[in-house]
């Protein structure tokens, strides 16, 4: 360990004693506030879970059905918590079945350490058995990684690898350690990492381009506001609550900004985005300044970009330097915590209101109400819509549940018509749109805050790519409530098959098991409903069942998702059907 | 703003195993090609300085230093113009010993080229030239006709004209 890192000693552990590298791992979580991990065991991590089996009293050790799994738990547990999850693996295919997690940790900036077994060092490089370069394979998708192959790097390099996930904007760390390592004995003593030299978590706050901002906002007769996960994730709700407030200003989230404040708050305008609100996607090409606020103007959010807000003065505040200008050209860019930064904003903000701004908005809205919403909510012809399930959900669980989603259909109707009253409670693959997040990461969210109704929604296809995890939550007695919204497709794929593709559904239609019998053979509850007055009681006796439960309802075949940008076009270009 | 130009990258950062990896990564997943790598010690005790050399529109440029600046062992990330520096290649060639003999231009060519010999014995001699690029191929092109046995040419190595904070930076981190 060459680089150099500044410590903070902890005076709980300030006297050394002298035990293995495997011990110390343990040693290390313990003084990082880890109380679970995920994980699968293997040969070359077997020496670290031998020491869980001793330490099981202090930590618990959620064995997933799959490397993929105990990632997406972690990050499912990292995402409610606003702690840092833990997976841990085995090398070789262990280490490899972590990527997808971790590459979906790394675009959704959740914070994550992975732990991987190595082989043992003086077989690095030979192609031994389950030798795999994880290090060189992880690097383009962590925030940091390294190899330890001496025992006494173990504390410096795991009190790291937790500063620098959590710190700044978060991320996942890998952490791969040689089997020789871990049998090593040293002197263990523990200090804490309160910086690295060459990092920068925090930008210095500039009170000049928050003055600006504020010229601009007070200023502004249009003014619209997009906000991003940044706010949660930089525990900003109530700054950014007062902002919005004091300013009067019409705000919309990004997918995995929701909740920030509550879906029901009346300057919440709505999603933006290709699945996103009509108002708010076609007022961006309308408003005079636009002002994002923790969020990266992913191309799924900001359509053609040639025809994207160039109207607006765009402000940007933001915690990481590299996002600035990177596809939207800022006039002012706020770089810094957005706790802080929206804190010293607020003190030069004008209280104001945009009464016939706002009238837009609704105009709008009353629009897409006739021609998507009312359809989707209220639909009177056959057949069940996903959206209807969604507003049976809200009305028994009064919208205080945390919603876990997939990848797909069912992920966009969950994000535009769940009610989110509190933050963090919209669990869901954004960036990676990874199929297969939802089952695994419902189990991390519902054990990290065991006190809320935690919901996973998937779609037939997602839930397939991970349903071996019913064997976890059968295993820890996990209660989540899992629904699955069948429509034996792949439905987003279908929708564009249907729009773009003249209606050849390559390789879409899934021919599927009985999920209920499965379910059950995992001795989970279930059901499944086919009718529209069935739905009611199934849900709720979904909600008032303790413990896991599993919910199938079969949807339309055929329902589409709508508004929607279509790839390529302007976001006032959204299509209502 | 979007013609592609050369652009000298310098940066600094810890000395640690697989850092080559994630930066040249950073090039890779935008489809740049790097024309010269070199890393090296610093004017710090314990920096590395990478110097490269990559041909890009300079919008690009500025978002793929923002992504290098982002790693975590990255101290600091520039990008300069040719004017804003001075740069230097080095290359070394190897010749049969009988050319300098037989054809005597050589030695001209390399008087008048400020390249020098490094070694000469029975079978072959080896003449090294440090200089701008274009002065090297140059050098290559002359020499070429005679016929050459072996040539390598480094990676540039570049000093700003302006200064660079890195020093004062490290001094505020420690503190």
């Amino acid at each position: 360990m060459e680089t150099k890192t500044i410590k903070e000693t902890d005076t709980t552990s300030q006297q050394t004693v002298r035990i293995s590298g495997s011990e110390a791992i343990i040693k290390c979580l313990l003084a990082e506030g880890v109380d679970i991990l995920y994980g699968y065991p293997g040969g070359a991590i077997m020496p670290v879970y031998d020491e869980l089996y001793k330490y099981q009293d202090k930590i618990h050790h959620v064995l997933t059905r799959h490397e993929q799994g105990a990632t997406h738990s972690a990050q499912g547990y990292a995402r409610i918590s606003g702690k840092v999850g833990v997976a841990i693996a085995t090398s070789g295919p262990g280490a490899t079945n972590l990527i997808t997690g971790i590459a979906d940790a790394q675009i959704d900036s959740t914070p994550m350490v992975c732990i991987t077994g190595q082989v043992a060092s003086h077989l690095l490089g030979s192609d031994a058995f389950q030798e795999t370069d994880i290090v060189g394979i992880s690097t383009p998708v962590t925030k940091w990684n390294h190899q330890i192959t001496k025992a006494s790097q173990i504390p410096e390099v795991m009190a790291k690898a937790f500063y620098i996930a959590r710190s700044g904007r978060p991320g996942p760390v890998l952490i791969d350690i040689t089997k020789d390592a871990q049998f090593e004995e040293f002197d263990f003593k523990y200090e804490k990492c309160k910086g690295v030299r060459s990092y920068i978590p925090i930008p210095k706050l500039d009170r000049t381009s928050v003055e600006a901002a504020a010229k601009l906002i007070n200023a502004a007769k249009k003014p619209m506001i997009v906000w991003g996960q940044g706010v949660a994730l930089g525990q900003a709700e109530m700054q950014f609550k007062a902002v919005v407030e004091k300013a009067g200003i019409p705000s919309a989230w990004t997918i995995l900004g929701a909740g920030a404040i509550p879906t029901s708050h009346p300057l919440n305008i709505g999603m933006v985005g290709m699945h996103g609100n009509y108002a708010p996607n076609v007022l961006t090409n309308d408003c005079d300044v636009l002002i994002a606020i923790g969020m990266r103007f992913d191309d799924r959010v900001t359509g053609n970009l040639a025809t994207y807000a160039k109207q607006a003065k765009v402000i940007h505040f933001e915690i990481d330097p590299a996002e600035i200008d990177k596809n939207v050209k800022t006039d002012v860019a706020v770089l810094g915590d957005a706790k802080e930064s929206l804190a010293a904003l607020l003190p030069l903000l004008i209280e104001k209101t945009y009464p016939e701004w706002h009238q837009k908005f609704k105009d709008l809205y009353a629009i897409e109400y006739e021609k998507v919403i009312k359809h989707d909510l209220h639909p009177t012809k056959e057949g069940l819509t996903m959206a209807e399930v969604l507003k049976e959900i809200n009305n028994q669980t009064k919208g205080d549940a945390a919603i876990v989603t997939d990848v797909g259909q069912h992920q966009m109707i969950a994000c535009r018509y769940a009610n989110f009253n509190k933050t963090r409670s919209n669990i869901t693959s954004g960036g990676l749109g990874t199929m297969g997040f939802g089952l695994p990461a419902a189990i991390g969210a519902k054990m990290a805050a065991p006190e809320r109704e935690v919901i996973s929604i998937s779609g037939d296809g997602g839930y397939q790519m991970t349903i071996q995890e019913l064997g976890t939550i059968f295993q820890q007695k996990a209660g989540v409530k899992i629904v699955v919204l069948n429509n034996e497709f792949l439905g987003m794929v279908r929708q564009w098959q249907q729009l773009f593709f003249d209606k050849r559904y390559a390789s879409t239609e899934m021919t599927n098991p009985d999920f209920v019998a499965i379910a059950k053979g995992y001795f989970i509850e279930a059901e499944k409903v086919t009718k529209r007055e069935d739905l009611k009681d199934a849900v709720a006796k979904m909600i008032n069942t303790d413990g896991p439960y599993f919910l199938e309802v079969c949807v339309e075949k055929e329902g589409n998702v709508f508004p929607m940008i279509p790839t390529g076009a302007s976001v006032s270009d959204i299509r209502l059907e | 703003m979007n013609q592609n130009n050369l652009y000298t990258v310098s940066i600094y950062t810890e000395n640690n195993i697989g850092l080559l990896n994630r930066i040249s990564a950073i090039f890779q997943r935008r489809h740049i090609n790097i024309e010269s790598i070199n890393s090296s010690v610093s004017e710090i005790e314990n920096v590395t300085k990478w110097t490269m050399v990559v041909l890009l529109a300079e919008d690009q440029m500025k978002k793929i230093i923002g992504q290098i600046e982002k790693q975590v062992e990255v101290i600091k990330a520039y990008y300069h113009t040719e004017d804003e520096t001075i740069y230097q290649e080095s290359c070394i060639f190897k010749m049969k010993s009988d050319l300098l003999f037989d054809e005597r231009q050589i030695q001209n060519i390399i008087k008048e080229s400020n390249a020098r010999i490094v070694t000469v014995n029975r079978d072959f001699f080896v003449i090294e030239k440090s200089g701008r690029k274009e002065e090297i191929e140059l050098l290559y092109r002359e020499l070429n006709v005679f016929g050459i046995m072996q040539f390598t040419r480094s990676g540039r190595i570049a000093v700003t004209k302006d200064e660079m904070k890195i020093s004062t930076m490290l001094e505020a981190f420690q503190a």
